[in-house]
C-alpha cells in the first residue's frame, strides 16, 4: 500500500519536471529568448482593439456605455480562445518527433501549450484592468469572481485542444476548415456589437456558442456591475466540462493509434 | 529472472493514402467507393524472452520489423495481438539525434531530454556535468542545438541515455555513430553497463559487433521471426541468407 503510494508520488514528481520544461521550452521559443517577443504579443490585440474602437465606435459605440471595455471584453476573450486552441491543435504534430521515439504522456504537451497560452492571456488581463480604471469604472471586489470564466475557458480551450489535435493528426485540413469556423464564432459572439436590437428568444440561442458566455461574464462584472445568475455559471463550467470530457476521451481511445499518423 | 518476455506479439498498423488525406478526399472517396483502409502488418507472431544481463542482438535487413519491435517494447507502440511483459525501467535510443528541439540550446535539450526519459530535476542537476563531458561538448553547451553536427546530436543523445544505469537499455542502431573515438569509448560504456546487469537489446547492421556482444540473436525478416536463439549459430545462418541473396 504505502509503496503505492510512494509510486504514485514518484511517478507525479517525475511528470512535474518534463511538464516544467516543456513549458518553458513552449515560452522561450514563442518569446525567441526577447523582451521584444513578449511586447509583441501583447502588442497585437492592442493594435486590434484599437482599429476596432476607432471603426466600430461611430456604429455600436453610441448607445453602449463604456464602449472600449465592452470591446476589450470580448477581444480578450475571444483572442484567448483562438489562441490556446490554435496552438493546442498543433500540439502533437509539432512534437511528432519526440511522441514517435519516446514514451511520455501525450497529453503533457498540449497542456504546457495551454499554459503558455494562459501566461500570455493574463498579461493582457493586466492592461485590461489599466484600461478598465483609465475608463473610469472603479475596482471592486466582484472582480475577483473573474477568475471563474478564466479558469473555466482554460478548461474549455484544453477540451477543446484535445479534441482538434486529435482531428489534426487524422485530417490535415481541419487546420483551414478551423479557421473558418473561428472567423464565424468570432462574428457569432458579439465582440463589437450588442444583441439587445435582436428579440429576446433570439438572444437566448446566443448561449450556445460558449466564447459569447465567458464574454458575457466579463461584461457583467466588469460593466454592469453585477455577479451573473447561476444559470450562467452553469454554462461556463458545463461548457468547460463537457468538453474536457469529449476531448479526453478521444485522448484514452486512441492514445496508441496517434503514433501511425503523425 | 525473465525481464523482457514476448508471447506471439503481433503489431498491424493502417497505411496508405490515409495519412495525406484530408477529410474532404476521404468524404469524396467514400462517395466515389474508391477510399480503401490497408493494414500493413509490421510484426508477425514474435515470440521470444531474454533474462536479466542478457544482450539480445536483433537482426535482419531493411523493413524487418527491427525498430517497430523495439518501439512496442518500450512502449510506444501497443501490440495488436499477444502479450508482452517487460519488467524494469526502459532507457531506449531509437534513432539518435532526432526528437531534439533544435531552437533551443544544448543545455536546455539536455535537461528537456532527461525530463523525457524520467529523471528527476536533481539527478539533472548532479549528472549534467558528467553528461556533457562524455560528450565532449563542453564548449557548445549555449550554443543552439542546430549548430551541432549531426555525430555531436548523437553523442549527446547517447550519453543522456547511457549516464543512468538502467534495468533495460534498448539501442537501435546507435553504436554506428560518432568518429572512432567516440565510438571505441561509447561500446566501452555500453559495455560497463551490460556489465552491471542491464538487459539490453541491440539492433545493429554489424554482424561483428552483434558476434562480440551479443549472448542471444534474433532474426527477423518481413516483420517475422525467422529464428531466436544462440548468438554464433544465428549469426552463421544469417550471414549465408546474406550471402544468397
Amino acid at each position: 500500500m504505502f509503496q503505492t503510494i510512494k509510486q504514485k508520488w514518484m511517478n507525479i514528481k517525475k511528470y512535474e519536471f518534463l511538464f516544467s520544461e516543456l513549458v518553458k521550452r513552449d515560452f522561450k521559443k514563442k518569446y525567441k529568448r526577447t523582451i521584444l517577443g513578449m511586447f509583441w504579443s501583447l502588442l497585437s490585440p492592442l493594435l486590434q482593439l484599437i482599429v476596432m474602437a476607432v471603426v466600430f465606435t461611430r456604429f455600436f459605440g453610441r448607445n453602449t456605455e463604456h464602449y472600449i471595455i465592452y470591446l476589450f471584453s470580448g477581444n480578450l476573450i475571444f483572442t484567448f480562445y483562438k489562441e490556446s486552441t490554435n496552438g493546442g491543435m498543433h500540439s502533437l504534430i509539432s512534437n511528432a518527433n519526440i511522441i514517435k521515439k519516446i514514451n511520455v504522456p501525450k497529453y503533457l504537451f498540449l497542456l504546457s501549450k495551454e499554459v503558455s497560452s494562459f501566461i500570455n492571456f493574463g498579461l493582457t488581463l493586466v492592461i485590461y484592468f489599466i484600461f478598465v480604471a483609465i475608463d473610469g469604472i472603479p475596482f471592486h471586489v466582484r472582480f475577483f469572481m473573474l477568475l471563474i470564466p478564466a479558469v473555466c475557458l482554460m478548461i474549455f480551450n484544453v477540451g477543446v485542444g484535445f479534441i482538434l489535435s486529435a482531428l489534426f493528426v487524422i485530417f490535415k485540413d481541419i487546420q483551414y476548415l478551423y479557421e473558418i469556423f473561428t472567423q464565424l464564432l468570432m462574428y457569432l459572439s458579439a465582440i463589437f456589437y450588442t444583441v439587445n436590437s435582436y428579440p429576446e428568444q433570439i438572444q437566448k440561442i446566443f448561449y450556445l456558442n460558449p466564447v459569447y458566455v465567458y464574454i458575457t461574464y466579463f461584461r457583467h462584472v466588469v460593466i454592469d456591475g453585477y455577479i451573473p445568475g447561476i444559470a450562467t455559471h452553469a454554462l461556463c463550467f458545463g461548457y468547460a466540462f463537457a468538453a474536457l470530457g469529449i476531448g479526453m476521451l478521444i485522448y484514452k481511445k486512441n492514445n496508441y493509434k496517434f503514433m501511425y499518423y503523425i | 529472472m525473465k525481464k523482457i518476455e514476448l508471447n506471439g506479439v503481433s503489431v498491424s498498423y493502417i497505411v496508405g493514402d490515409f495519412s495525406n488525406m484530408g477529410l474532404k478526399d476521404i468524404i469524396i472517396g467514400k462517395i466515389k467507393g474508391t477510399y480503401v483502409q490497408k493494414q500493413f502488418q509490421a510484426l508477425k507472431d514474435i515470440t521470444f524472452s531474454i533474462q536479466e544481463g542478457e544482450l539480445l542482438g536483433i537482426i535482419g535487413t531493411n523493413g524487418a520489423g527491427k525498430s517497430t519491435l523495439c518501439k512496442v517494447i518500450s512502449g510506444i507502440m501497443r501490440p495488436t495481438e499477444g502479450t508482452m511483459a517487460v519488467r524494469g525501467s526502459i532507457a531506449s535510443l531509437l534513432e539518435l539525434g532526432t526528437g531534439f528541439d533544435s531552437d533551443l540550446t544544448v543545455r536546455e535539450n539536455t535537461f528537456l531530454r532527461g525530463a523525457m526519459l524520467g529523471y528527476t530535476r536533481e539527478f539533472m542537476n548532479e549528472t549534467y556535468d558528467k553528461i556533457i563531458d562524455f560528450a565532449e561538448l563542453r564548449e557548445f553547451e549555449d550554443r543552439k542545438f542546430s549548430h551541432l553536427s549531426s555525430g555531436m546530436k548523437s553523442r549527446l543523445a547517447f550519453s543522456i541515455a547511457c549516464l543512468v544505469k538502467p534495468e533495460i537499455l534498448i539501442l537501435d542502431e546507435v553504436l554506428s555513430v560518432g568518429d572512432g573515438a567516440f565510438r571505441k569509448k561509447s561500446e566501452s560504456k555500453m559495455l560497463e553497463i551490460i556489465k552491471g546487469g542491464t538487459t539490453t537489446l541491440l539492433v545493429s547492421h554489424s554482424l561483428a559487433q552483434i558476434r562480440r556482444m551479443a549472448t542471444k540473436v534474433l532474426w527477423l525478416e518481413k516483420g517475422k521471426q525467422i529464428d531466436f536463439g544462440e548468438t554464433a549459430e544465428i549469426c552463421d545462418k544469417y550471414e549465408q541468407f546474406l550471402k544468397k541473396k
